[in-house]
């Protein structure tokens, strides 16, 4: 047992989660302060919805990598299940028929890739760039060049409106219940134990009893049924059900996760750390746009504060480990 | 312990922010002042950047709001997906501009942003691309859908002698403007060129790269090919880049809309004969000068409307708020050298 060289608190906030917070916050701040126009209610409407998608995928994405895999499907489940939503409405079924049933499409799609990693033992890089290309080919196919943009309005309002005269959208409601579901999840239950212990070691996790495929097939039919249900949102929020929704945003989802202080080796990450990476990421662009600043010089400092946070741990692990050995506290 | 008085600090923030938060935001900007154009901030939010067709566009817009007294910021995605110009819009709703002058990347997935954009006082004239009318105050339109398609279709059927295969190179199969043409260009083959066949269209995405690539598979599935119709700029000039180095040349008539720049060398060594387009310098300046129009107050948008255009003169605005700049123009050997963009 090792004795810990600090009070409990100091290590609560010294965690690369609480930086991670800590510059979300900083940012915020900077911006409301140098930022004409940031200051405004519209600002916290805007970034909620944009953030939205992006939040909600990051979620089960957080306990995916932490188990040391990936999901590069997601933003193609995202474009499928909206082409699912629409074709439904289109045939005439309600949304309340066609809810449920794009976030059920989502899940097998999720079942497809966990089976194949968790069962068919394939690296789940390798199967998720396979289902990005089949999930995204079948969506563009099944809508061929149209949309379907007919959505009730009571629907698609309710996607962007704001609860009473608050700048908060409804959206945020459920988000807070995703958020707080998936937080129990991963830092308050075995099967979130679990989650960290396959990512240190999925090895060592088998041989003290946990059952490795089970959990990751759990983790992936998550991924695809959240994946699925940003989809829904995404469609509404647009009022377009289209094919090539939502585009690349695998690669929003892993940045905002890995900037959120989750280890893409697996075995750590935090609930946390995610959301605020997510909101950095929607604040930096944000305010960023406000300044008349160019979407390539956005997509430079947000690729560099990324690159950044992958690369700082290791130089500081790297230090870290050098020095122990002298304190006498070598593993 | 200097880091975690730093964290005090941050925590300390957070606290502040919480207030600051609560106490709701500024009220900066314009309910566009009636009758005045001095001093109006448009933002100029093409389809993409990088684009020499929208930096036309812009210069015109520039040059119109220098003549007015008004600012203008160009802004947009670097990809001209549905989505991707929604937070530019609501950045121009924060700042409260006076005027957004817009090429729609889709004709509804923005819809809601400009609805907000209006409702914060902010006016909306699209241009190029249009949305759904009842999300902009106007559209200013290049030429009217059935003047483009008549022209390329009157172009190559020249080129090719009026009879033998075309394929079509468009940019991406959702793009507004291309589909609306086609769909007309298609009509019009089947009644008015019946020994013209159309035997593909492809999609290069307004991709330099993928519409050269495009190209070369068009050849290839198309041993008879007689002529290309490209009614983007970028799939035109790259159309015309493979064929001018390529077995094809003097061949298989390239054709369709393109700007003089791009396509100066091809139409000097022969590898396009002539080509169309509008004028994005002037049809920038006219949207702006439409928006500095609504702006001032001196129109609103309804059918019958007229307003005063700079050295353009005066134009009318037409059903559904439609302004149109004129005809196309053909651009080929004899002409190109007098303009530039």
């Amino acid at each position: 047992m090792r004795t810990h060289a600090r009070p409990w608190w100091q290590r609560a906030l010294l965690t690369r989660e609480m930086l991670t917070i800590l510059i979300l916050v900083a940012a915020w701040v900077v911006a409301s302060a140098v930022v004409q126009g940031f200051d405004g209610p519209l600002t916290i409407t805007y970034l909620v919805l944009d953030v939205a998608p992006v939040l909600l995928i990051a979620l089960p994405m957080t306990l995916i990598i932490a188990t040391g895999e990936i999901d590069l499907s997601v933003a193609s489940v995202v474009g499928l299940s909206s082409v699912t939503f629409g074709l439904l409405h289109q045939a005439g079924f309600g949304l309340w028929v066609a809810l449920p049933a794009s976030v059920l499409l989502g899940a097998v799609c999720g079942a497809v890739n966990g089976t194949l990693v968790a069962y068919g033992g394939l690296p789940s890089l390798a199967v998720t760039i396979g289902s990005l290309a089949l999930y995204r080919g079948l969506a563009v196919g099944l809508l061929g060049t149209t949309a379907v943009t007919d959505f009730p309005e009571s629907w698609t309002d309710g996607a962007t409106e704001n609860l009473g005269e608050s700048p908060w959208p409804v959206v945020t409601l459920g988000l807070v219940v995703l958020i707080a579901v998936f937080a129990v999840l991963l830092h308050a239950t075995p099967f979130g134990r679990n989650v960290l212990d396959i990512g240190r070691s999925s090895e060592a996790a088998r041989f003290s009893g946990v059952d490795v495929k089970r959990t990751l097939l759990v983790l992936f039919v998550l991924s695809g049924a959240v994946s699925a249900l940003a989809g829904v949102y995404y469609t509404l929020r647009y009022g377009s059900a289209r094919g090539d929704n939502a585009t690349g945003m695998e690669l929003q989802v892993v940045a905002a996760v890995l900037l959120g202080g989750v280890s893409i080796f697996g075995g750590r990450g935090a609930i946390h750390g995610v959301v605020a990476g997510v909101l950095l990421i929607g604040v930096l662009s944000s305010a960023l746009r406000l300044e008349g600043v160019t979407v390539n010089v956005i997509n430079i400092v947000i690729g560099t504060a990324l690159v950044v946070s992958v690369v700082a741990p290791r130089i500081a692990g790297g230090l870290r480990v050098r020095r122990r050995p002298a304190v006498g506290q070598g593993s | 312990m200097r880091f975690t008085s730093v964290l005090a600090a941050g925590t300390a923030a957070v606290l502040a922010l919480g207030l600051t938060a609560c106490g709701g935001g500024g009220d900066e900007g314009g309910d566009g002042a009636s009758g005045e154009t001095e001093g109006a901030t448009i933002t100029m939010l093409p389809k993409n950047l990088g684009n020499p067709y929208f930096e036309a566009s812009t210069a015109g817009a520039e040059e119109a709001a220098e003549e007015l007294g008004a600012t203008v910021d160009e802004v947009g995605p670097d990809t001209a997906s549905p989505d991707s110009q929604v937070p530019f819009i609501n950045t121009a709703a924060q700042q409260g501009v006076s005027a957004l002058v817009i090429s729609a990347n889709d004709p509804t997935a923005i819809g809601d942003a400009l609805d907000e954009a209006r409702s914060a006082g902010t006016k909306v004239v699209t241009f190029d691309s249009d949305t759904e009318p009842q999300y902009r105050d106007l559209f200013v339109n290049q030429a009217s859908a059935e003047g483009i398609a008549d022209k390329q279709l009157e172009l190559i059927s020249d080129q090719i002698g009026g009879e033998g295969e075309i394929a079509i190179l468009s940019a991406s199969a959702n793009a507004t403007n291309q589909n609306a043409w086609i769909a007309i260009m298609e009509e019009k083959l089947a009644s008015d060129y019946p020994d013209i066949e159309l035997v593909e269209t492809a999609y290069g995405d307004d991709d330099d790269q993928t519409s050269f690539d495009k190209t070369a598979a068009l050849l290839q599935s198309h041993p008879d090919l007689k002529g290309i119709v490209s009614p983007t700029t970028v799939g035109i000039a790259a159309a015309a880049r493979y064929v001018s180095t390529s077995e094809y040349k003097g061949k298989v008539a390239v054709t369709g809309l393109g700007t003089p720049n791009q396509m100066r060398e091809y139409v000097d060594d022969g590898t396009v004969e002539a080509f169309a387009l509008w004028n994005p310098t002037d049809l920038g300046y006219l949207a702006t000068q439409a928006a500095a129009a609504l702006v001032a107050g001196d129109i609103t948008g309804e059918e019958g409307d007229t307003f005063e255009a700079g050295r353009l003169g005066e134009y009318t605005v037409g059903a559904d708020g439609e302004v149109l700049l004129g005809e196309p123009f053909v651009f080929d050997k004899s002409n190109i050298d007098d303009f530039d963009f």
